[in-house]
């Protein structure tokens, strides 16, 4: 039954994230990577971590692609043409190619994962409070600067469509 | 029978299970919409619908035009019309997901009932064991994330329909459900806070919700609307913004919008989206009945367990312990309860007339989201205080 099941979700994932980057209808690639968050939170529940699951479809499948779908349905990008590839993307993109073939070898290599410490994951998975207890303990710091950098956004987002009187448009 | 049902594979029995609660959920959803109609009629003086009938019911005497005034048999008409009539698809739209929009409608709406439990009973050692297809720990943050995945229907259906009016039916769709799941998500956590008590494990689970609505003692048995108003409050006007009902019907607004994001759909797929939307107002209004309005217990400080206590004391009949009854007795308390708060939906949406969408995005930016952080942080510091004076 869970081998099954880690097949089933396993393709989904991988098949819908090939699906992102080789369609060309961007509402089909966001629906493509909705998919694919779906599928990795059905691996999140066969290990057991229900929390994390439902975060991430609550946070990711609920609220960031649906802001993605929103801003490409509002930029309307039906009609562009391919960009065709530039110096700067194909660096970058080998630059990516080496790091996963470099993780790959790895793993190839060593021939499985480290198993986690049974001890340091202190029954996580459906239990809140060891999520919490690490959260305000031993990621204080990581939590902290998250939290920073959000509040930067939002005050970006807050200053750049407030409209200041006597101030030009800057465009 | 139960060695038969056992004995089935436990795939088999979730399938039949699952089964079972949408062959529940799909019918009250469909009667909901006739109920609608009867209430908004009753509400604006007129009979609403009554002629449809079934010609071999016409001929009893009384029961026959009864239930015609009644207007039931417009349910079938309804289903049977949807069922069979022509499924126009514009030339313009995009008709894959067109085609999905309406089933991935479905799908949120049908899959978080799952984790939502609807009654209980008591095991032999007087535990009460939840009526629930998955009782999971995480329970409600599992309805918060499925029912988020309910907008992607309005956004494709919107967008899929290629025309100017369900493409700005579905943009105030997502920027609204968006908008008031934060207040919602906030205003249940002084709940959490409540419930869970430091050394005990934590938990999110709705069952737990109701055990501690159903204590003994005058606190324990306080439902939690009175302990916590404002958070109850807050949850209720985003459920109406989450399942757009009017005051908060911006995706649909047939004011000025024709129909909304359904403009351009018709026959079976629309009434899909309507099912769906009735679906959400019940996983909605259960969820808010389990959260502060004690789920299945009767009344504030009389539990389940003091109702059959006292049936079984008065009857003395072993019929009124027995796990069946107390299971359909429950059952039916949380529906009636769930069933009340549907009828308040339909009491607002023929009462308050609707915003605008401006004052849509006021509300819920500026009004109830700093109203539930305020409340989120007084509750967290009450409830803080008292757990430490307490022990």
């Amino acid at each position: 039954m869970a081998p099954a099941l880690f097949h089933l979700f396993a393709l989904l994932t991988v098949a819908s994230a090939v699906g992102v980057v080789a369609t060309k209808n961007a509402v089909t690639a966001a629906m493509s990577f909705l998919l694919c968050l779906v599928g990795v939170a059905g691996l999140f529940v066969q290990l057991d971590a229900y929390l994390l699951a439902f975060l991430l479809l609550l946070v990711y499948a609920g609220a960031v692609v649906a802001l993605f779908l929103f801003i490409i349905m509002l930029l309307d990008t039906q009609g562009q043409k391919n960009w065709g590839f530039k110096k700067f993307p194909i660096f970058v993109s080998l630059i990516a190619l080496g790091l996963l073939l470099t993780g790959l070898g790895t793993f190839v290599t060593r021939g499985q994962l480290d198993a986690p410490n049974p001890n340091a994951a202190g029954g996580v998975g459906a239990a809140l409070k060891p999520y919490a207890y690490q959260l305000f303990t031993t990621y204080l710091l990581p939590v902290q600067v998250m939290g920073f950098l959000l509040l930067i956004a939002m005050l970006g987002v807050i200053v750049l469509s407030k409209k200041i009187d006597g101030v030009e448009d800057v465009k | 029978m139960i060695d038969f049902w056992s004995n089935l594979h436990p795939v088999v029995q979730g399938l039949i299970k699952g089964l079972a609660v949408i062959m529940v959920i799909f019918p009250l959803a469909g009667a909901c919409s006739l109920a609608e109609r009867k209430v908004s009629a009753w509400m604006q003086g007129r009979p609403g619908p009554n002629r449809a009938i079934v010609p071999w019911i016409a001929w009893i005497p009384f029961v026959g035009t009864f239930l015609q005034r009644l207007g039931v048999f417009h349910l079938m008409a309804d289903g049977a019309k949807f069922l069979f009539k022509e499924e126009p698809v514009p030339g313009h739209v995009n008709k894959v997901y067109f085609a999905l929009a309406p089933a991935i409608a479905m799908m949120p709406a049908l899959t978080t009932i799952t984790v939502v439990p609807f009654g209980a009973y008591f095991n032999a050692a007087g535990d009460a064991i939840p009526l629930v297809l998955a009782n999971v720990d995480v329970g409600l943050l599992a309805v918060f994330a499925v029912s988020s995945l309910g907008v992607y229907s309005l956004i494709l259906a919107g967008w899929a329909s290629n025309s100017k009016y369900p493409f700005l039916g579905s943009v105030r769709a997502s920027a609204q459900l968006i908008s008031y799941e934060l207040s919602m998500t906030l205003s249940v956590i002084p709940v959490f806070l409540w419930i869970n008590a430091p050394g005990a494990p934590g938990t999110m689970s709705l069952a737990k919700v109701v055990e501690f609505q159903s204590l003994p003692g005058f606190w324990g048995g306080t439902w939690f609307v009175f302990l916590m108003p404002l958070s109850a409050f807050i949850f209720l006007v985003s459920l109406f913004a989450e399942t757009n009902r009017q005051p908060f019907d911006m995706p649909e607004s047939e004011a000025d919008l024709v129909g909304g994001f359904h403009t351009e759909y018709g026959a079976f797929k629309w009434s899909l989206f309507f099912v769906a939307e009735y679906s959400h107002m019940l996983v909605g209004s259960g969820v808010f009945t389990l959260l502060f309005f004690g789920g299945w217990n009767p009344l504030p400080w009389i539990s389940l367990a003091d109702l059959v206590g006292w049936l079984h004391h008065a009857t003395h009949a072993a019929w009124t312990i027995h796990p069946l009854f107390v299971g359909v007795l429950s059952l039916g308390i949380f529906l009636g309860k769930v069933l009340t708060l549907i009828f308040i939906f339909m009491w607002v949406r023929w009462t308050v007339p609707r915003f605008r969408y401006d004052q849509v995005m006021k509300l819920g930016w500026q009004k109830l989201l700093p109203l539930a952080i305020a409340n989120l942080i007084l509750y967290a510091l009450a409830i803080a205080f008292i757990q430490k004076s307490a022990s």
